[in-house]
C-alpha cells in the first residue's frame, strides 16, 4: 500500500515535470510577457496521482483475484451470483421489457431514434456473438451480413414493392447464405490467417455495391424506401419511430429467445467445443465443416433481418454504412461485453454506441477513449464485462435447471 | 486363428514422415476384444504420432490402418477425417490435456455424445418432445459416465477448475461417451501421482472388463503396464522394437538396452 502510494507519487512527480514547459508556461510573444499558469500544474499532480493510484489498485485486486482463483475459492462476483439465481433473473428481464415498453412514451422522437440504433446494434452483437463468440470464429467483415439484409430489402422494395415484412426473413436467408459462401473458402483457416480473409470480404462486399452501378445504383445508393406498414395504415413520424422501436423491441427478444436456445443444445455446445479446442472436438466426433458453416451462416442470419429493419429505418441506404468501422464496432461490442454472453453483449452495445451518443462533447475524442476503454478491458477484465456463466444440469431431480448468461 | 479373440484394430506397416523425420517407421500391431495393449518406448520414440495416425489427425505415409467392427464389414481408416474414425467406435485421449476449458465437466462429456445423437439446428430452436428427451437422455448417460471415473460430484464446475489426475479421468470419460469398442489413451498417467496413478490403473482394468472396450495404452513408463497390460509392443526411434507378453519384454535385450539407453543420456 505504501508502495503504491510513494510510486504514484513519484509518477505524478515526473508528470508535473514533464509537462511543466507544455501546461505551466505560457509565452505571450506580442506583449513579450510569461504567464505562469501554475494552478494547471496541481491539476496535473492531483490527476496523474489519482489514476496511478487506481491503476495500481486495480492490477493489484486482479492479482488478489487470480490467487483465490488457483486456491480454487469462489471468484464469482456478486452480480454473477445474483444473476445464477433463476428467480432474481426472471424479475429483472420482467422489469426490463416493462421498461423497454414504456419508454417510447416518455422521451421524444430523438431519444426513440437513438434507442433504435442501439437495439439494432443489439442484435447485430448477438449475431456476432455465435460466429465469434461461442464459436470462437473471428470476422472481421461482419458488416457485409448486414449490408445484404439491407440491399436485399432496399433493392426488392425499389424494383418489386416488396414490403418490410415479406423481405424481414428473406433478409435473413440472404444474410444465411452468404455467410455459407463465406464460410466454405476459410473453413481451413486459422488465427490472422481467418481476420485477415473476412477483413477482405467486408471490404470486398463495399466495393462491389460502390461500382456495379446496374444493380446497386453506386454511391448515390438507393432512396425512399418504405417504412414498415400496420395495416396500411398512414403514420407521421413520430408514430412510425415508435412502430420501428417496438418492432425492434420484438426482434431483440426474439433473438435472445432463438439464440439462448442454441447457446443450450447439441448445436450449441459443439460451437463452444470447437472455440475451445479444434482437434480435441473433431476428435470428439464433431464435424468441423459443418459445425463452422452453422455458426457462420446463423450468425449472418441476424445481420441479414436487422439489415432488413435499418434499410426501412433509415429509408436511405448507400455503401457509405457499411464500412469496416461498423464491424469493428460490432466486434467491439462482443469482445467488451464477453465472448459468448448474452447479456454481456447487450450491455456492450448499450456502452458502445450510447455513451458516444450522449457524450457529443466529446465526439472528437471519440475513438481515442474508445481505444482506451479496449484496452483498459484487456488489460483488467480480458474475459469481457459479463463471463462465465454456463449452464448447470440436474441429474437426480430428472428435471434440468436452466442457468445461463 | 479362428481359435482367437476377434482382431478389433490391425495397423500393417505404418510409416509417417514429417519431411525429412520418419516419426513412425512401418509400424504394425494388432489389438484384439478384450484386451489392454501397450505401447511403450522412451520420449520421442514416435507413439503419439503413431495414435495420431489412427485416429485421423495426421494421413499416413504408407501403410494401413484396419478397423474391423464386430459384425460389421471392415473399414480402412486411412485418410478418414477423426470425427468419422470417432464415429466409427474408436475415441481416444491426449497425451497434453485438451479438455473444453471454459465448459462445464458434464458439458465435456456431453459432447462426447454428440456424434451418436441427432438434434439439428431447427429442432433445437423450436425445442420439441424429442429434443427435450434426448437431451435429458444425454444429461443422464454423462452423468452416469461421470460417477463411473469419480467425478459425479464436479459435474457442474469448470474443466480448467479440476485438479490434474482428475481432468485426465474427464478425458476418459469424454472418450468413452462416444460409445468406443475401443479406447486410445495417450500417457493417462503422466504427471499423476503414485495413488492416482494406482487408481487410474484400476479404472482402466474395470472399463475393459465392465464396458466391454478394449485399450491400446501409451505409456512412457515401462514398470507401470507391467502388470495390467498384454500384449506389449516397445517403439524407439520410430521402429518397432519388440512385442510380447509383459515377461518376455521385460527379459528382451534390446528393451533394456533402449531403456538403459535413455537412461544414461538423461
Ligand atoms: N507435427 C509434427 N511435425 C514434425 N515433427 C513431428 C510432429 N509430431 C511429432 N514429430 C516428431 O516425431 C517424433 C515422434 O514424436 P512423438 O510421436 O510425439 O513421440 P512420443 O509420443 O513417443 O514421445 C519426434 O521426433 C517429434 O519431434
Ligand atoms: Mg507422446
Amino acid at each position: 500500500m505504501l508502495r503504491d502510494f510513494k510510486q504514484s507519487l513519484l509518477i505524478s512527480a515526473w508528470f508535473v515535470f514533464l509537462t511543466f514547459p507544455l501546461m505551466a508556461v505560457r509565452v505571450n510573444t506580442t506583449d513579450q510577457v510569461v504567464t505562469w499558469r501554475l494552478m494547471n500544474m496541481v491539476w496535473v499532480a492531483i490527476g496523474s496521482f489519482v489514476l496511478s493510484y487506481a491503476w495500481r489498485f486495480m492490477l493489484e485486486r486482479k492479482k488478489v483475484r487470480k490467487k483465490t482463483a488457483e486456491e480454487g475459492a469462489d471468484t464469482r462476483s456478486k452480480l454473477q451470483i445474483k444473476l445464477e439465481d433463476m428467480s432474481f433473473r426472471y424479475k429483472a428481464m420482467g422489469g426490463l421489457l416493462i421498461v423497454a415498453l414504456v419508454y417510447p412514451l416518455v422521451v421524444n422522437t430523438y431519444q426513440t431514434n437513438i434507442m433504435i440504433s442501439a437495439l439494432i446494434y443489439v442484435v447485430l452483437g448477438l449475431g456476432l456473438n455465435i460466429t465469434v463468440g461461442l464459436a470462437g470464429l473471428l470476422d472481421l467483415g461482419f458488416v457485409a451480413f448486414f449490408g445484404v439484409g439491407a440491399y436485399t430489402f432496399a433493392l426488392l422494395n425499389h424494383h418489386f414493392d416488396l414490403g418490410f415484412w415479406m423481405t424481414l426473413p428473406l433478409g435473413g436467408v440472404f444474410g444465411c447464405l452468404l455467410g455459407v459462401i463465406l464460410g466454405f473458402p476459410i473453413l481451413r483457416l486459422r488465427g490472422d490467417y481467418l481476420a485477415i480473409v473476412t477483413l477482405g470480404f467486408g471490404m470486398i462486399f463495399k466495393v462491389v455495391m460502390e461500382n456495379w452501378d446496374s444493380l446497386s445504383f453506386g454511391p448515390s445508393g438507393i432512396a425512399n424506401i418504405d417504412k414498415p406498414g400496420l395495416f396500411g395504415m398512414d403514420m407521421n413520424l413520430a408514430q412510425s419511430t415508435t412502430y420501428i422501436y417496438y418492432i425492434m423491441i420484438a426482434l431483440v427478444v426474439f433473438t435472445i429467445l432463438i439464440t439462448n436456445r442454441l447457446k443450450n443444445s447439441r448445436i450449441g455446445r459443439a460451437w463452444i467445443a470447437l472455440r475451445e479446442d479444434e482437434i480435441a472436438c473433431v476428435a470428439m466426433g464433431i464435424d468441423m465443416a459443418r459445425t463452422k458453416l452453422s455458426a457462420y451462416a446463423l450468425g449472418a442470419f441476424w445481420a441479414g433481418m436487422v439489415g432488413v429493419l435499418f434499410a426501412s429505418k433509415t429509408t436511405f441506404i448507400n455503401p457509405a454504412s457499411f464500412t469496416f468501422m461498423e464491424s469493428a464496432i460490432i466486434l467491439s461490442i462482443v469482445v467488451l461485453g464477453g465472448m459468448g454472453s448474452i447479456l454481456g453483449v447487450i450491455l456492450g452495445a448499450f456502452i458502445l454506441i450510447l455513451m458516444p451518443e450522449y457524450l457529443r462533447d466529446l465526439s472528437e475524442y471519440r475513438m481515442l477513449a474508445f481505444g482506451a476503454a479496449m484496452a483498459l478491458m484487456m488489460i483488467f477484465r480480458p474475459q469481457g464485462l459479463v463471463s462465465g456463466l454456463r449452464q448447470k444440469y440436474e441429474y437426480k431431480g430428472t428435471k434440468d435447471q436452466v442457468n445461463n448468461g | 486363428m479362428a481359435d482367437k479373440k476377434h482382431k478389433l484394430l490391425e495397423v500393417k506397416g505404418l510409416t509417417m514422415d514429417f519431411g525429412g523425420l520418419r516419426a513412425v517407421d512401418s509400424v504394425s500391431l494388432e489389438v484384439h476384444e478384450g484386451e489392454i495393449a501397450a505401447l511403450i518406448g522412451p520420449n520421442g520414440a514416435g507413439k503419439t504420432t503413431f495414435f495420431n495416425c489412427v485416429t485421423g489427425i495426421y494421413n499416413p505415409t504408407k501403410g494401413d490402418i484396419l478397423l474391423h467392427p464386430k459384425g460389421l464389414e471392415t473399414r480402412r481408416l486411412n485418410g478418414l477425417k477423426p470425427n468419422k474414425v470417432t464415429e466409427m467406435g474408436l475415441a481416444r485421449t491426449f497425451q497434453n490435456i485438451r479438455l473444453f476449458q471454459d465448459m462445464t465437466v458434464l458439458e465435456n462429456v456431453m459432447i462426447g455424445r454428440h456424434c451418436r445423437t441427432k438434434s439439428g439446428i431447427f429442432r433445437s430452436i423450436i425445442r420439441d418432445k424429442g429434443v427435450r428427451e434426448e437431451e435429458q437422455q444425454i444429461v443422464e448417460t454423462c452423468y452416469q459416465l461421470l460417477e463411473k471415473v469419480g467425478l459425479g460430484d464436479s459435474a457442474n464446475e469448470f474443466a480448467k477448475n479440476l485438479p490434474y489426475g482428475a481432468q485426465r479421468r474427464l478425458e476418459i470419460a469424454r472418450a468413452m461417451a462416444t460409445d468406443p469398442f475401443l479406447l486410445l489413451l495417450d500417457e493417462p498417467a503422466a504427471g499423476m501421482n503414485p495413488q492416482e496413478t494406482a487408481d487410474l490403473d484400476h479404472l482402466i482394468c474395470r472399463i475393459s472388463e465392465e464396458e466391454k472396450i478394449a485399450i491400446l495404452l501409451i505409456e512412457h513408463d515401462m514398470k507401470l503396464v507391467m502388470n495390467i497390460s498384454n500384449p506389449i509392443y516397445v517403439m524407439e526411434y520410430g521402429k518397432k522394437i519388440a512385442e510380447g507378453s509383459p515377461q518376455e519384454i521385460k527379459d528382451n535385450p534390446k528393451v533394456i538396452e533402449a531403456y538403459l539407453g535413455e537412461e544414461t543420456e538423461d
